[in-house]
């Protein structure tokens, strides 16, 4: 071969080479703009795109994904070829930016997986993944607890009233700590009645977890539990149920989310547990 | 292979809302991990502080992709 190849093959999912799948890819355009469609071989198939070699290429996707703006379009991109596919019923996604250098390589990658990707496709059939968070809700607490202040502390100095009103934010971060603690530990075992698989994420932390939203607490715990797709709802409302009453704590339930918290062998990787 | 999500699931599902850093969790820390042809070596991708050093290296005989799926 004398020229350098124009396109690379860009990879979002492994899932059954079915109609349904054939007619999905068609109306998706991947992280790159361009058309997706699958490779098949035998009873798997792949989601793929193809992808210019100079901007998926060793250096160009390094560069990429080192550029916050950048890698959120291609995240965003991947996100939404596995999000319109997960309602087909079973796809494994793919981790971000796994790229191969022609659709030969692709089917050789499915090949050889197959006896790894059929149980697992098999096992996450029909289920979907919830995200559950929970957060300390210090700025909840001390904005509901402001006015009260003033009220109370009224007869004092400002200087007494100032230590006064900083003794009790921090009883109440004390507070709002251990109840989010007790509150994770009443979601995990409210969630586990449902969810046939947990995996714990690392708390978010950061610049990017504060962009989720504003009143953000701290992150104590982010789970994502593998939830039968007809339970899922109920998901959901025993979660939040398992919220209610609950002072100092915010709890976000994302999702439904294709199973990517799932799609790993049971191995060393994550933090897996039975729910 | 039938479908048991609804139409609102289906919307959620490809929801362009959905916040980033819940997609980077999933996108970097889950999701099959395959010898592409480039292999992305994120295990030390710091997403508290947005540090996003991703290395990667073209797989090779000599250096082959670490035991994946």
């Amino acid at each position: 071969m004398t020229d350098i190849a124009q396109h690379m093959v860009y990879a979002y999912a492994v899932l059954r080479p079915t109609p349904e799948a054939a007619r999905a890819v068609a109306a998706l355009r991947g992280v790159a703009d361009e058309q997706v469609g699958l490779v098949e071989t035998g009873d798997l198939a792949a989601a793929v795109g193809p992808v210019p070699a100079r901007e998926f290429g060793e250096a160009a996707l390094k560069a990429r994904l080192e550029e916050l703006p950048r890698l959120e379009t291609l995240a965003r991109g991947h996100h939404g070829v596995v999000a319109a596919l997960a309602p087909l019923g079973a796809v494994l996604p793919l981790r971000l930016a796994t790229v191969y250098r022609d659709e030969d390589r692709v089917r050789q990658m499915l090949q050889e997986r197959r006896d790894e990707f059929l149980p697992l496709l098999e096992r996450l059939t029909g289920h979907v993944e919830w995200g559950v968070k929970v957060y300390t809700d210090a700025g909840g607490e001390t904005a509901a607890a402001a006015p009260e202040d003033d009220a109370g502390d009224s007869g004092l100095s400002p200087g007494r009233a100032y230590l006064a009103a900083r003794r009790r934010r921090r009883r109440g971060a004390e507070d709002a700590w251990q109840a989010a603690v007790r509150t994770a530990a009443r979601i995990a075992d409210e969630a586990g009645e449902i969810a046939v698989e947990r995996v714990a994420h690392r708390p978010q932390r950061g610049e990017l977890a504060k962009a989720g939203g504003a009143e953000a607490g701290e992150n104590i715990a982010n789970d994502a539990y593998l939830v039968p797709a007809d339970r899922a709802e109920d998901f959901r409302a025993r979660v939040l149920a398992a919220t209610e009453g609950q002072e100092g704590v915010r709890v976000e339930v994302t999702g439904p989310w294709a199973p990517y918290s799932f799609a790993l062998p049971p191995a060393p990787v994550a933090h897996r547990e039975s729910a | 292979m039938s479908t048991s999500l609804d139409e609102e699931d289906t919307r959620a599902l490809a929801g362009r809302e959905v916040a980033l850093i819940d997609i980077l969790d999933r996108l970097l820390q889950g999701g099959v991990v395959l010898a592409g042809d480039l292999v992305l070596s994120i295990a030390d991708v710091d997403l508290v502080r947005i540090d996003l050093r991703a290395v990667i290296a073209p797989v090779d005989a000599e250096h082959p992709a670490p035991p994946l799926l």
